[in-house]
Order: C-alpha cells, then structure tokens, then sequence
C-alpha cells in the first residue's frame, strides 16, 4: 500500500485500514477533511457543511474502534448528494422551492452509509433537481471544477448533476460521496474531474428518501477516487428496500473481493456506434488505448453493434422530462416547500409558488414533460420514446450474445468553460451522448479516469455490464486503471 | 408541430407554472427547438414493438395490508409554510 503524509491523501480503502489498525482516528481524519473542505469555499461544492455533526459522528465511530466494534466505512468522511434526504439536515435538491426544506425521514442510502459507519461531511452541491450537466443550474450557484486547463485560470464546470460531489472529492475535501444518475449524472462529472464514478443497475440502491426526478431511470451509487473505494462504497449503499417498489431482492456481493479477479478471458466489445462526428480525436484514441490496455491483460476484444444510439438521447430528453413534470408536480406551495404570498386563489398560489421557486431549466423540463404527455401528443411522443427504449434494451440483448462488457469513451468532450453551453440547452444536453443509453436500459456503468487531454484535463473510460453484474464491470473498471495508471492531481489554487 | 405562444399558455397552465407574457415567445423557441431535436425518433420502425415500461423483469411485490408506519402529525405538518392545528391552510376555494 502507498503510504501517504497528509490524511486527505488517503483513498477509502488506506483510510479504512488505517482507521482500524488505530493509526489515526476518526477525528482526526474529520477534522482533517473538515479544514480541507472549509478552505475550499471558492469551489462552492457543499450546499450545507455539516462539521459538528461530523465531529459527533466521528466521536461515535472513535468509541465503537475502540470496543473493537469496527463497522466497514467507521469513521469515514464523505460527502452526501444534496438529493438524499437527510433526517433534520436541510436538503435542498439545490432548488429554492425546497431551500428551507428539514426532512424528517432518513433515505436509505443514506442510512445504509450511517450504519456502516461513514461520517457526513455535509450536503454536496447539484444542479437544481439534478436536471443539468455542468452544475450551473442549481440555485445556490455553480460549482467549479478544481481541474483548470494548463496554463490557464478560467473557472471550468465539473460536469452534472452530482457536480458538487466530484469536485468535492477531486479536492480531497472528502474520501467519497454520493451521487444519482438519471442520464449521466454521476459518470460524466466523475470523467471530467478525473475520478471514479458508478451507475449500479436499475433497482440495486433503493430510491426511497431521494428526491425524485425520472422516477424509472434515477438510480444512486458511489463517487470515488478509486475503483476498490466504489467497490466498498457500493456494497455499502446497495440493499433490498422493500420501500420501494422497484428494489429488487437480491443479495449484495462482495464486489472488494470480487476485484482479484482480473480479466483474463472477458469478451469485451466495442459498440462501432459510438464514433460520434466532430468528437475530439483524442476521445477516439484514449478509448483505442482502453481495449489495448484490457488486451495486454488477457480480455478479448470483440466489435459489437448497438444500432439504436443515435436515438436514446432524443428518446431521453421526451422520457425524463415526461417523469419530472409528474413527479415534480407535488411542489404545490401548500404542505412544503416555498409559497407565494398575495395570492387570489388556489391556483394562483400553485402556479406562482411554482414559478418563484423552479429555475429556468426546471420550467423548461416541466414544460416539455408536461407537452409530450398531453392529449394527442402522448401517442407520437411519450409511446414512441417508450417503444424506442425497448429497442435500445434489446440492442445491449444482442450485444451481450458476444461480449461481457462493452468499453465505451465516458463523454465526448473534458470539462468546459462556466458559461460555455449554458446559452443552448441541446448543445448541453448532449454532454450525456455516451452515458444515457445506460439508464434507458437499465444497466451498471461505470467511470475511471484513463488520461488527461491535450489542455492538461481528465478524460474517462466508460464500462457497461449486464444487469446486476457490477462485479465483472469493476473488475474491468480496476484494469483500466492498473494501467492507465492515472495519477495527476488539480493544482490546488482554490485553497484560502 | 411548431408550439405557439398560445401552446405555451396552454401548457404552463396545465403544468400550473405562472408565464409572464413576455417569456412566452423566447419559451416556444427554446420548446421548438428541443422538439424539433427530438422529431428524428419519427424515422425509427416501431411497429410491433412494445412500450418499455420497466427496465427489470419482475413482478411488484405485495405488502401486508396492514397500518405499518403513521401517526406523527407534527413531524407531517413541520414543513408547511402554512398551517393551523394540523391542518394545511389554502386560500378559500368554496365560496
């Protein structure tokens, strides 16, 4: 194991180990973090900073070490996506509609976390309801990627939604966090802030207590700066929930140990389709590079053909928002959230506390929800997106008859510029070219950071798995970054 | 389908989002161009095929139909903006 002077150096796995064997304690490991993450306001990460709830957390998991009571994330700071609600913590979903919002009730990733013994540092930022690729919508301002191109100070996005939570750990200002991916959400900004970031297959982490916003594609898992902490993290947060329904009841493996067992012998494809005109050349031979790397190490590489790709970001952007119009719908300004005053009616009061309290991208989302699902668009619209997820779903079928994994470029572009896509929501939406056919399909997908672009800046590879084998995806996820052997760190610019 | 500014008023009603009215002309181009984006769904064969309705195959599981979680109507009403002895306060809907 690499021995590291500062405990912000630590990985999950170091920082667990060395929790245990009583080289440091959990306080100290919070409190190390807590000064990291109090320096760092310039990069706006935490919506909420949570230090004396931590430090009690810590001081909790500091008494159970020492009863020899260990849990497998005791002590352990992180970050905690501000879309899990989190029991008399704000939780904002980075809305003003919810700023004031106290939950009463635990979610249960959350709680999962809390059992297992990790420490929350606070409430990391995301774009408003997690709609957004750049973290730019969210209410309490954007976050700011701690990665700058080289030789240059412009402020860049960290990608979105879970914008906050990369950025956070791509400071060290925490071991891990939370994430939700609905389209992208946490692959693309673990890509362009140079960490590691899985979607686990739809129905694995429970919903329940996550502010909803596609109800059938929102899916939590892990941001981290390695491929054995998302193994640890995910086993963590993953659990049979019989609150919601659409959890399934199947064991959790121990994906940690699953990790020994390399590649040798994985079919992997490589999906032709995803050669998009007009991407960087450097995206197309970073993910040359990743089917060398897996090749040097025993896997097969075999080309494969999914041939409905083109069409799953246009099917994403009728589905999702279709979701979001009803599912966001229960912001009313009368049993919570932000109200409107001097009203006439009841209908003005829903229709102005809505207004007052959604952003631009929010309206806009709802908008266009609430359009393809009313009457005589339903069918050409919302029917058609539905069919087209199914043949998306059947592409993955036939590919996996030749493959175990697919490896695909994470996104078609490093970070960018704050204010750089924010003028074409389309221009923006296509951030998530890469990672979105994921979630139509339901299936695990992950990212790891493969290299830095010519401008200096972190680009991921992407690994896609069958449903419910997370193991195998991180288990090619661990190779790709054995070899890669990516090892730059952000100048540290931001600390105050 | 071009959306108009009367669409656009139709739509925010039905989504009960007040639209000023001069936001409803830059919100139909920003809906148009979003629609116009998406209309390349048209030219994929969908015939015979079935919507997706759920990404896992399995059925939904029943509960007990039993009272399992409830009574604290103080933790329900601490977030409302407004309300009085537990109950959500509206303004008058029946004359």
């Amino acid at each position: 194991m690499m021995t590291t002077s500062l405990p912000t150096d630590f990985t999950l796995a170091e920082a667990r180990d060395a929790v245990r064997a009583k080289k440091i304690s959990a306080r100290e490991l919070t409190e190390a973090h807590i000064t990291a993450m109090k320096a760092a306001k310039v990069l706006n990460a935490f919506i909420t900073e949570t230090p004396e709830h931590a430090l009690d957390m810590a001081a909790q998991s500091d008494s159970r070490i020492a009863k020899g009571e260990a849990r497998p994330l005791e002590g352990l700071p992180i970050g905690m996506k501000d879309l899990f609600c989190t029991k008399g913590i704000r939780t904002t979903a980075a809305s003003k509609i919810l700023e004031n919002f106290v939950p009463s009730y635990e979610s249960t990733v959350s709680q999962n976390l809390w059992n297992a013994g990790a420490v929350m540092l606070g409430k990391t930022n995301l774009d408003e309801f997690a709609m957004g690729s750049s973290n730019e919508t969210s209410y309490f301002g954007p976050v700011i990627n701690p990665w700058r191109a080289t030789n240059k100070n412009e402020n860049l996005v960290p990608g979105g939604s879970s914008g906050g939570s990369a950025s956070a750990i791509a400071a060290h200002l925490c071991l891990a966090a939370t994430g939700t991916d609905t389209g992208g959400s946490i692959r693309q900004p673990a890509a362009v802030t140079g960490i590691v970031g899985i979607k686990p297959t739809y129905g694995r982490c429970s919903r329940w207590g996550t502010v909803a916003f596609a109800s059938s594609l929102d899916q939590a898992g892990p941001m981290t700066r390695t491929v054995r902490d998302a193994a640890i993290m995910l086993g963590a947060m993953a659990s049979y929930d019989p609150k919601d329904s659409t959890s399934i009841n199947t064991p959790v493996p121990d994906y940690e140990a699953a990790l020994k067992n390399g590649v040798k012998g994985l079919k992997v494809g490589i999906p032709k389709e995803y050669r998009v005109d007009g991407a960087p050349p450097e995206i197309d031979a970073l993910w040359a590079k990743g089917a060398d790397w897996l090749k040097a190490q025993g896997a097969e590489i075999v080309e494969v053909s999914l041939p409905h790709t083109k069409y799953a970001l246009p099917a994403y952007y009728i589905v999702a928002p279709a979701e979001a119009s009803s599912n966001l719908a229960r912001y009313d300004g009368v049993r919570y959230g932000h109200r409107a005053s001097n009203v006439r009616d009841l209908t003005e009061l829903y229709e102005k506390s809505r207004a007052e309290g959604f952003g631009r991208e929010v309206e806009r989302r709802i908008m266009i929800g609430t359009y393809v699902l009313s009457a005589g668009y339903y069918d050409a619209f919302y029917l058609r997106a539905q069919k087209i997820r199914t043949l998306i779903a059947r592409d993955f079928t036939e590919a996996y008859k030749s493959c175990d994994v697919l490896l695909t470029p994470a996104t078609p572009c490093a970070a960018f510029g704050v204010g750089a896509k924010t003028a074409d929501p389309v221009s923006m939406y296509l951030n998530d070219v890469f990672t979105v056919t994921v979630n139509l399909a339901g299936l695990p997908g992950l990212s790891v950071p493969a290299g830095l672009s010519a401008d200096g800046l972190p680009l991921g590879l992407q690994i896609i798995g069958k449903a419910f084998d997370e193991a195998t995806v991180l288990r090619v996820g661990q190779a790709l970054e054995e070899a890669a052997g990516f090892n730059a760190k952000p100048a540290a610019w931001w600390k105050s | 389908m071009p959306v108009d500014k009367d669409t656009v008023r139709r739509i925010a009603r039905l989504a009960r989002l007040a639209v000023d009215d001069d936001q409803l002309e830059p919100l139909a181009g920003e809906l148009n161009a979003i629609l116009a984006w998406v209309e390349q769904l048209g030219e994929v064969d969908v015939s015979g095929v079935e919507p997706l309705t759920s990404v896992v195959k399995q059925r939904l599981t029943m509960r007990e139909d039993v009272v399992s979680d409830g009574f604290y109507p103080d933790d329900l009403m601490k977030n409302a903006p407004l309300s009085e002895d537990h109950f959500f306060v509206v303004p008058k809907v029946v004359e």
